[in-house]
């Protein structure tokens, strides 16, 4: 047994494999499946200070190894989350971190005053990053400025850890990541879905109702590995890698990139116990090659 | 009305690997897959559905919703029947005895047992639509109901499993080119002109779903629908199979996929 222990920011995680927001629903949704409380850290479905409905189905298209998704952070707001779901999830043995996003910095800070005062939630990530809604979301994520304003507008109400996910829809990601680490993110991750778009020729329409979507999945990973080594190489703050992740062999590319941790998205949906059986794999991965932990593989690719 | 909705959520929903035991082409454009396994089935719920993970075809990416169209305990038989659509259910229809086939299941909801048994039930299906039917149909039978199938398309190539469903009720069938049955539409069919039913349930092509959805509101029968939004996970967790109702948008492959129609905000 390698030791898969591993320190991102403030948060202290059994192993390096978390799940992706909007992949993994509030985590209870896979407890016929596996135990979930092995995985390192569960970031739930994106929360919003209100109440949102989300866009107007259809919200989902398959592409080539991956899939469109317009679901626009579709949740019940955060007054719901404290006082519905957080009980369902608080006495969970792993790190539940509840993804935020909001249309102006009043609702970021708002939402994370309430979730500061949740004591069986370690750390939010601060989604600046969503592609699907109007206002907000990726508005934030797309300029140094924007960006800074509302990492520095959340640190000051918000205690614990503050993970930043980062959208890869700029022209330089790494200047966002030094932006947001400056004004005192404990880490970040990435990355957030890839603008795409989907016809269907026969019918002449397209196959979303936003037109326009999140790509995820193998097809975003190469792009998603560039940006994670690109950044883990420019800020001192641990990076959490995502884009694509489909078996162990892409979490210890992540890895080797220089991502501390790594989150499993889209591919829970086709394999509900993906998650544990990276977390054996890179078990495996660190023995075969003659580690005793995880540190030793971060960062290192060899040139 | 007894309400099966409330212990969906108490079902145990599992990831198994089942095997081929039959895959029998219907015609050109359907198969009927019989899937079994060394271990017991689990308990199945007619209206729900299996997400299968489709191997060996690089253009599929996702798991494909496919609805249970019966199950055989005691044969300890799972059956789905397969419509070609793309290459993923191309693929399931090329399956040979004795593979492997993934599936996540049971998923979803089910149809409402009505509380009378001398209730008149219509069961409407078109399409790759009639497959809930038949379980829906026999779990009925089990239970001392009467059913009426009355199965649309457009030409006699398109009914299937007719013998079937004859195991388990009338059945009356409508073509749209006259090759089989009545000529048109099922919500034209002379029984429905006749007839006054409790309780109506309906899947097919969403023309067709509102074309009865229509009529149950006419005539005064509780209609259940079953929706076949296309989705990522099927087990609640992507919200993209969404259907907008009267509590807001909602999973299709949780709250659903059967739905009352008077849930459903459907311009009628």
């Amino acid at each position: 047994m390698a030791d898969l222990n591993i320190k991102v920011g403030k948060l202290q995680l059994k192993n390096p494999v978390m799940t992706a927001s909007g992949t993994f629903g509030y985590g209870t949704e896979y407890s016929d499946f596996m135990d979930i409380s092995r995985i390192g850290g569960i970031i739930v479905k994106g929360t919003t200070l209100r109440d949102r409905q989300g866009n107007p189905y259809p919200r989902m298209a398959e592409t080539p190894s991956g899939m469109l998704n317009a679901v626009g952070l579709q949740n019940k707001g955060v007054e719901y989350f404290i006082n519905h779901i957080y009980p369902t999830l608080k006495d969970i043995d792993t790190n539940i971190l509840v993804n935020l996003s909001g249309s102006t910095i009043e609702d970021y800070i708002e939402a994370a005053e309430m979730l500061n005062s949740l004591d069986k939630i370690p750390g939010i990530e601060l989604n600046i990053s969503c592609p699907n809604v109007k206002e907000g979301g990726m508005a934030f994520g797309t300029s140094c400025l924007s960006a800074a304003q509302v990492v520095k507008a959340v640190r000051r109400v918000y205690e614990k850890d503050l993970m930043v996910k980062l959208s890869p829809n700029v022209t330089d990601i790494v200047e966002i990541a030094l932006a947001v680490e400056a004004e005192g993110a404990d880490s970040v991750s990435l990355i957030n879905t890839l603008l795409g778009m989907a016809i269907n020729a026969e019918t002449r329409k397209p196959y979303l109702s936003t037109i326009t979507g999140g790509l995820s999945g193998p097809a975003v990973k190469p792009v998603a590995l560039r940006m994670v080594w690109q950044v883990a190489n420019a800020v001192k703050i641990p990076v959490i890698g995502m884009g694509g992740i489909m078996n162990t062999a892409d979490a210890i590319e992540f890895i080797l990139a220089g991502a501390s941790a790594i989150q499993i998205g889209t591919a829970n949906f086709i394999d509900p116990t993906i998650t544990e059986k990276v977390i054996e794999g890179i078990d495996d991965y660190l023995n075969r090659h003659g580690y005793n932990s995880i540190h030793d593989i971060i960062g290192a690719m060899e040139i | 009305m007894l309400l099966i909705h409330n212990t969906i959520d108490l079902m145990k929903k599992f990831m198994l690997d089942l095997i081929v035991k039959k895959n029998e082409p219907l015609n050109n454009q359907y198969s009927l897959l019989v899937l079994t396994s060394p271990d017991k089935l689990p308990e199945m719920l007619p209206g729900q559905f299996a997400e299968v993970r489709v191997d060996n075809s690089p253009s599929t990416f996702l798991r494909r919703p496919i609805s249970i169209n019966y199950v055989d305990y005691e044969a300890n038989e799972l059956w789905l029947l397969i419509q070609i659509v793309g290459e993923g259910t191309r693929k399931m229809c090329e399956l040979k005895i004795g593979e492997v086939v993934n599936l996540i299941f049971p998923l979803g909801n089910s149809f409402t047992l009505p509380e009378n048994k001398d209730a008149k039930l219509l069961l409407v299906g078109g399409g790759v639509g009639i497959a809930p039917m038949l379980f829906w149909g026999s779990y009925l039978k089990e239970r001392g109901y009467k059913c009426n199938f009355v199965l649309g398309g457009r030409s006699k190539d398109n009914l299937l499993q007719l013998c079937e469903f004859e195991k388990f009720g009338n059945v009356f069938t409508t073509t749209e080119d006259g090759t089989h049955g009545e000529k048109g539409f099922v919500t034209q069919h002379s029984l429905l002109l006749g007839t006054n039913f409790d309780y109506i349930y309906t899947c097919g092509p969403t023309p067709m779903m509102k074309a009865v959805a229509a009529y149950a509101g006419n005539t005064g029968a509780i209609c259940e629908v079953s929706l076949e939004n296309t989705m990522a996970c099927g087990f609640g967790t992507c919200l993209c199979c969404v259907t907008d109702t009267t509590e807001g948008h909602v999973c299709v492959c949780t709250q659903g996929p059967v739905f009352n129609i008077t849930k459903l905000k459907w311009q009628i």
